[in-house]
């Protein structure tokens, strides 16, 4: 079995929370279609125009059931046009999508997909159990609604009206509309948008439920940090092209980019590190060595080797904020 | 259908909540109450019971108001959900764009049912009480609540399709404010020109009539005055009334909303969320 549903610190796995198979469905999900169980979400040499300006240039893309993929780009990369073109919102002009083997926009489609907008919003005369209803009979669902709003901590507020709630509060009832209904494919598109970091903790749980389930999940983020540990692939937009896709041992692989160890001297050697290993001095005791992760071991054994000179070592190897800045072409000259 | 009947319900507490019910159903009951007292002085001269004058009087009172209050329902329908950005969402969801117009069409057409039966009931109700009622005013009242959902219909279909066309909310609402202008008050002068200007010639005699009833508010107005003899004495629109087969106005009154609605749906269909 891996692990890779279990979230760091394990934080999050441990709160105590309602088995959502029990909450949800009142009915049995009618099983998965073929196409479900091998690709939930398939896109091929995808294009689209605005005007004259292409904004997605022939992007492939698969998503299998139980994978959580991070979407990264910056402003205006294409992610939020690639997800309303999934949702068949807006039309493109080539390459094809296939949800569940359906077309996007079709019935089969929209019943297999879930979809939590970039900051969502929804009308503010109705309340969070109103809404959730509305969305239900919509689905077709007999959904535990009031278990439903429990389980994203909406459940003191879920008769009040949503034009009372607060941001973070509009996101989980955003959240819960994504669990009606065990899609089999789920777009989020920001979620984590003005969400505390406890609310953070008890959405990437909910996401982690959600693929356990066999759901393919899409997360659309800039929050760098926050899906490194938390999604199993990486895929880069820059300018609507695909630039990467890939885990993040595989993006870091091609990459190759510098592994950074930082040495802390003892006394006044520092000058002498920085010389014998071509470093760089930061501050008065230390020194930054960058090199190439093959060569980790080689610069290691130097560093031993000057004994007592040294005090302290210390390993960074390069975040996924370094391979954003690598593949999205922050670095490139 | 199902889907449509829970846009339905949804839209029906919107308008509950945020007191459009209330208020509508008050416009129409204070303005068609003061309509019938104001109005009843000139039974007597007529010869006709005080509910015919007050339907003749309502009648003219809801060729204004019911296009304005199916506007002021309508023109949010999709730009407001647009503006907000909760129409994403919904379009995510299995329910068709027609589906979901439908859904808003039966709670706003129910409101202003609502509206109309409770203003137009208890001012008839006043007016026959005071003034004395027969089966054929009766009748006439019916037909004016009838005629006047069907009016209100028009202009929500109308509505929505401003609603889809449009950029914003804000814009869907000065259009729906312009084309309440040129159907209820506008088109009506241009024909009145027209006429002037052709001093009885071949337009008044053939054309006229028919341009007219192409209109739904005067539609509304002839169906109402041409179905009843006196309200139409009442109201002084015997002449047009008379130049048109008697199936044209309610023709043209029920065209308008399905033409209207297949618009709006083409409108809406049109929409990048």
């Amino acid at each position: 079995m891996d692990n890779r549903n279990v979230p760091p610190g394990g934080t999050a796995g441990q709160r105590p929370t309602a088995p959502l198979g029990r909450a949800l469905h009142a009915h049995p999900a009618a099983g998965p279609s073929p196409q479900c169980s091998k690709s939930p979400l398939q896109i091929r040499a995808l294009d689209k125009f605005r005007g004259k300006t292409q904004v997605l240039h022939g992007i492939d893309l698969d998503i299998a059931p139980g994978e959580r993929l991070a979407l990264l780009g910056h402003n205006g990369a294409g992610k939020s046009t690639l997800i309303k073109a999934v949702l068949g919102l807006i039309r493109h002009e080539g390459g094809s999508i296939r949800i569940c083997g359906a077309a996007p926009g079709s019935a089969a489609a929209r019943a297999a997909t879930a979809f939590l907008p970039e900051a969502v919003s929804f009308h503010p005369a109705l309340t969070g159990h109103e809404q959730l209803a509305l969305f239900a009979r919509l689905a077709g669902e007999k959904a535990d609604i009031g278990a439903l709003l429990e389980r994203v901590g909406l459940g003191e507020a879920m008769h009040r009206r949503i034009g009372a709630y607060s941001k973070g509060m509009r996101q989980r009832l955003g959240l819960a509309q994504v669990l009606l209904g065990r899609p089999k494919l789920a777009l989020l598109d920001e979620p984590t948008s003005g969400l505390d970091p406890i609310s953070r903790q008890d959405l990437y749980a909910i996401i982690n439920e959600l693929a356990e389930q066999g759901a393919a999940v899409l997360i659309a983020s800039h929050a760098l940090t926050e899906v490194e540990a938390r999604t199993d692939r990486i895929a880069i937009l820059r300018k609507g092209v695909k630039v990467a896709d890939d885990t993040l041992a595989g993006l870091s692989a091609q990459a190759g980019l510098p592994v950074r160890l930082r040495v802390q001297a003892s006394g006044a050697e520092a000058d002498r590190i920085a010389v014998e290993t071509g470093g760089r001095r930061i501050n008065g005791a230390s020194v930054e060595i960058l090199c190439r992760p093959q060569d980790k071991m080689e610069e290691l054994r130097k560093i031993v080797a000057m004994g007592d000179a040294v005090a302290d070592i210390d390993m960074v190897p390069p975040r996924l904020e370094d391979l954003y800045r690598h593949y999205s072409g922050e670095d490139r000259k | 259908m199902r889907r449509a009947f829970a846009i339905a319900r949804a839209e029906m507490l919107i308008l509950r909540r945020n007191r459009w019910l209330v208020m509508a159903t008050l416009i129409m009951l204070a303005f068609s109450l003061a309509l019938s007292f104001a109005g009843s002085a000139p039974t007597g001269t007529l010869g006709v019971d005080m509910l015919t004058v007050s339907v003749a009087s309502m009648t003219t009172l809801s060729v204004y108001l019911a296009p304005l209050l199916a506007l002021m329902m309508g023109f949010d329908a999709v730009a407001g959900d647009r503006d907000r950005g909760s129409l994403a969402l919904l379009l995510a969801y299995p329910a068709g764009r027609a589906e979901i117009l439908l859904g808003k069409l039966m709670a706003h057409l129910a409101a202003l049912a609502v509206a109309m039966c409770i203003g137009f009931g208890a001012a008839g109700a006043v007016a026959a009480w005071f003034g004395g009622a027969g089966a054929e005013s009766l009748m006439a009242l019916g037909r004016l609540v009838l005629t006047s959902i069907l009016l209100g219909a028009v202009f929500l279909v109308l509505g929505y399709a401003l609603s889809a066309l449009s950029s914003g909310a804000t814009a869907a609402a000065g259009l729906s404010a312009g084309v309440w202008l040129v159907f209820v008050v506008l088109y009506d002068l241009g024909l009145l020109g027209a006429v002037v200007m052709d001093s009885g010639g071949v337009f008044t005699q053939k054309i006229f009539p028919w341009v007219m009833v192409a209109n739904p508010a005067d539609a509304f107005r002839l169906w109402n005055v041409a179905a009843s003899e006196s309200v139409a004495l009442s109201s002084g629109m015997a002449g047009a009334a008379s130049a048109l087969p008697a199936w044209a106005a309610p023709l043209s009154l029920l065209l308008w909303p399905a033409l209207g609605f297949l618009l709006a749906c083409a409108a809406f269909r049109r929409v990048e969320p």
